[in-house]
């Protein structure tokens, strides 16, 4: 079923793109480059599950890539665990922290829930923050040795690459699979009037708390193979607020609801990013710029570029979706 | 337990600030059902705003409040013609993105001018001895400060044609334009009056401590626990949780790390929001 | 034989204000039961509590014999009862398809997303929107909405539908082709509890009418019996002589 929809393929081809390009060549630099848009696609393309299905706006996404971060690292280090075996056992930890988070806001509609999830990356935040067996506020560290298991810091460098890209790829395999989903149109159904869906036999707490928690999932799964490739984590750089704002800047820029959206925005978000902050002269206005971007982007054209591309091609909407 | 009590009395004085810091934010959330997450960063903004006046002339820190309130009502008809007239009526969320999009732009320009080091206005109202305990004179001045511009905005509401406009406007949008008020133009003031209102805080909060540009997150959080327990557009109702907030933090902080505040005010704030869907004094609007 | 749909007792309070007061009477599996008032009497509040959007302070509903009184809407649903909104709900940024696909794949059949289409087509056919089914939601005029939500109830496969104002907002063609449609919707095989205005409709299409007045039961039974009811006349009109003297108007 979902390999009839030619956008599968499409992602397949994304992914082996993205994973020939660096490969041959041995261009350490532009997989170093890449690995910060798979990233961005798999924080949006989650994130996209909430807001451009569901239509509630989590503010505090980035919570679950920096829980998973924490929880994969100290298994495979601490713990000494499989790293593959670690990530997966922190993306199950942290969609069911995420189901218990919903049980207390998912109650709450639009822009309250908004609010609420920013309170609870901070109160994450706090609580890692001052948590002993995570470092506290130094967070932990990874030393070389831990790279043997992986052949290598260098050789796990490249493996890491791999399973983020694989992690990218099944982001997008999921959002498109749950578009084209029962599940997917209650979800819908939910976000255009969540009343009416009730009355109309959809089970909307349920569908809620179910797409939060598995939004969860990907995004710490990848916080495990970030981290462990980065070497060490705190609560700073795993919690910070402005990449999970920069999440909703990269799928309002995409295009909301769209698969191809998230994909783009994050793209295209992240190459701007990354120029900006190199940029001596810029640099500094990297948040001025971002938020003139959203504003426009908000103002006059919301549906984003997928928006704007629908229009202009309504017959693309079946392949690019 | 002298101790708390000393804590107890400053966190009142210092909650009436919370308080008024709130109000903008209610009023605009009252009137046009926008949640103004320029909020913050206008707070900051006022900070800077005091201390810039205050470099130019040191003199008594309060009358500066009046320019602050001016540059305010000015800055706030500018951020409502940029980000929000367009859409006043849209879905909550677009209304949430282009506030939060100025805001990352006033910040991102605050931190190019100003970095993120902290800065301080010095000046000091002398201090009132009662006993053995001494309350700093900042924090009184300050609290009697808000009291004033409460009660102030209660007669601009009530006793004014305009501020009956506002209200109006705040319970039926529709109705008050078919009795020929111009809704844009009670808008724009309404929204101006919630900037001014938050840039004077931040004025007020910069006489009592140090601050930087990202200074005005922590407030933001603080005016919604405070809106969310009061309600919508009650200026009373504001100061009045205000200051519950801030005699809670008064009794807290004596015996716990100050990193944990922020996290039980959002506890108290998510609490707040499940078992008060009216808000303590008076009415919130449906999300 | 019990009847299809039990109301008994049902208060409903809203802080000060009594919203629904003692109400009891029965719908039976097959007629059309109109429901009718004056603006405030009730009408929408006692619908929202048959399909489950409110909970009852007091008094019981029985549906197809089984007590339902407080389960949630979407449970309604799916023991088989749909409902219309008096002021149209439709899922604007979807398609009239996915409109009634959502109907059909979370009602009472419960159908696969495949399945689900295919009934959707076919209602949407019935209520005259086939042609337009690829149209956003948001595109259809008020009288195309209409048929949209009874389109929805309706691929629900309900065996009760609750049709709340579905001719408000109508011009006369579009009253009488909604008319049509309810009579077929009965004829084929599915009860219908409408709230409705409109006399004539309702005179001509219900079989029973029930009269709420100021949230309490005022009268029951046949449209030519309730409409010659004197309470119900003056909760209407105001005055008890008024329908003999427009019946003696009219015939002069």
């Amino acid at each position: 079923m979902i390999l009839r929809r030619p956008f599968f393929w499409i992602i397949l081809a994304i992914a082996a793109l993205f994973i020939y390009l660096p490969l041959h060549g041995n261009n350490v630099s532009l997989r170093e480059d890449l690995i910060l848009v798979a990233i961005a696609i798999i924080l949006a393309s989650n994130l996209n599950l909430m807001i451009g299905y569901t239509g509630y706006v989590n503010f505090g996404h980035i919570v679950f890539y920096g829980l998973g971060g924490y929880v994969g690292l100290y298994l495979a280090t601490v713990r000494g665990l499989n790293l593959v075996a670690a990530a997966l056992i922190a993306g199950v930890v942290v969609s069911l922290c995420a189901f218990l988070f919903g049980l207390a806001i998912l109650r709450l509609r639009g822009a309250y829930f908004a609010l609420a999830t920013i309170g609870i990356l901070q109160a994450v935040q706090s609580f890692v923050s001052n948590f002993d067996p995570w470092g506290r506020s130094t967070g932990m560290y990874l030393s070389f040795e831990s790279y043997q298991s992986l052949g290598g810091a260098m050789h796990a460098l490249w493996v890491t690459y791999y399973l983020i890209i694989g992690v990218m790829a099944l982001s997008m395999i999921l959002s498109l699979a749950v578009k084209n989903s029962k599940f997917g149109l209650g979800l819908f159904a939910i976000r255009e009037d969540e009343d009416a869906a009730v009355v109309l036999g959809v089970n909307a707490t349920v569908y809620k708390s179910i797409v939060y928690s598995v939004s969860a999932f990907l995004p710490a799964v990848a916080g495990t193979f970030m981290f462990y490739k980065n070497g060490m984590i705190d609560p700073s750089i795993a919690f910070e607020y402005m990449l999970s704002l920069e999440g909703i800047v990269m799928l309002m820029l995409g295009g909301q609801g769209a698969v191809m959206g998230a994909a783009l925005g994050a793209g295209l978000y992240e190459k701007l990013r990354s120029y900006l902050l190199t940029s001596p002269k810029l640099s500094d206005f990297h948040l001025v710029i971002a938020g003139g971007l959203l504003l426009l982007v908000v103002l006059f054209a919301p549906g984003g570029l997928m928006g704007w591309f629908y229009r202009l091609l309504p017959r693309a909407r079946e392949v690019v979706e | 337990m002298s101790g708390v009590l000393a804590s107890m009395i400053d966190g009142v004085l210092v909650g009436a600030v919370y308080g008024l810091a709130a109000m903008g934010l209610s009023l605009i959330w009252g009137v046009m059902d926008v949640i103004n997450l320029t909020h913050g960063a206008m707070i900051a903004l006022g900070m800077f705003a005091m201390y810039l006046l205050y470099t130019l002339h040191a003199g008594t820190a309060y009358l500066l409040l009046l320019p602050v309130m001016g540059v305010g009502l000015l800055l706030g008809i500018m951020v409502y013609w940029m980000s929000v007239h367009r859409v006043v009526g849209r879905p909550m969320l677009m209304s949430l993105l282009s506030t939060f999009a100025v805001n990352m732009m006033v910040i991102g320009i605050g931190t190019a001018i100003w970095s993120t080091s902290p800065y301080n206005v010095n000046y000091s109202v002398q201090g009132l001895t009662l006993g053995a305990y001494t309350f700093t004179g900042n924090h009184i001045a300050a609290a009697l400060a808000a009291l004033l511009i409460a009660l102030a905005l209660q007669w601009f509401l009530y006793r004014t044609r305009t501020g009956k406009a506002i209200r109006a406007v705040a319970d039926n949008r529709e109705a008050a334009e078919l009795m020929g008020i111009s809704s844009t133009a009670i808008l724009t003031i309404a929204f101006a009056i919630g900037i001014a209102l938050a840039m004077t805080s931040g004025a007020l909060v910069s006489t009592l401590f140090p601050f930087t540009i990202l200074s005005g997150a922590t407030y933001q959080l603080k005016s919604f626990v405070v809106t969310i327990l009061a309600g919508l557009g009650k200026p009373f109702g504001a100061l009045i949780a205000g200051v519950l907030l801030g005699l809670l933090e008064g009794v807290v902080t004596p015996f716990i790390a100050v990193s944990w505040i922020p996290l039980i005010e959002f506890g108290l704030f998510v609490v707040a929001l499940v078992a008060f869907p009216q808000g303590i004094f008076g009415k919130r609007a449906a999300a | 034989m019990s009847a299809l749909l039990e109301v008994s007792g049902v208060s409903k309070r809203f802080g000060g204000l009594l919203a629904v007061s003692d109400v009891t009477f029965n719908l039976d599996e097959g007629e059309i039961l109109g429901l009718i008032g004056p603006n405030g009497a009730g009408k929408t509040t006692l619908f929202n509590i048959v399909n489950g959007v409110y909970k009852p302070d007091g008094g019981t509903i029985r549906f197809q014999g089984r007590n339902i009184t407080g389960i949630s809407p979407d449970k309604v649903v799916h023991r088989g009862m749909a409902r219309t909104h008096q002021i149209v709900k439709p899922l604007n940024d979807l398609t009239l398809l996915d409109n009634v696909t959502v109907g059909a794949c979370f009602g009472r059949e419960y159908l696969d997303l495949k399945g689900a289409r295919a009934v959707a087509l076919e209602v949407l056919q019935q209520v005259g929107l086939g042609k337009r089914a690829h149209m956003l939601a948001r595109s259809l005029t008020i009288a195309g909405k209409k048929r949209l939500e009874v389109a929805r109830a309706l691929a629900a496969k309900p065996k009760l539908l609750l049709l709340d104002e579905v001719l408000a907002g109508l011009n006369p063609s579009e009253v009488g082709q909604m008319i049509d449609l309810v009579r077929k919707i009965r004829d084929g095989g599915v009860s219908v509890f409408m709230i409705e205005h409109l006399m004539q409709a309702i005179m001509s299409l219900s079989d029973r009418i029930v009269v709420l007045n100021l949230g309490r039961k005022l009268a029951e039974g046949p449209p030519d019996e309730v409409v010659h009811n004197s309470d119900v006349v003056e909760a209407y009109l105001g005055f008890p002589d008024i329908v003999d003297k427009l019946t003696r108007t009219a015939q002069a």
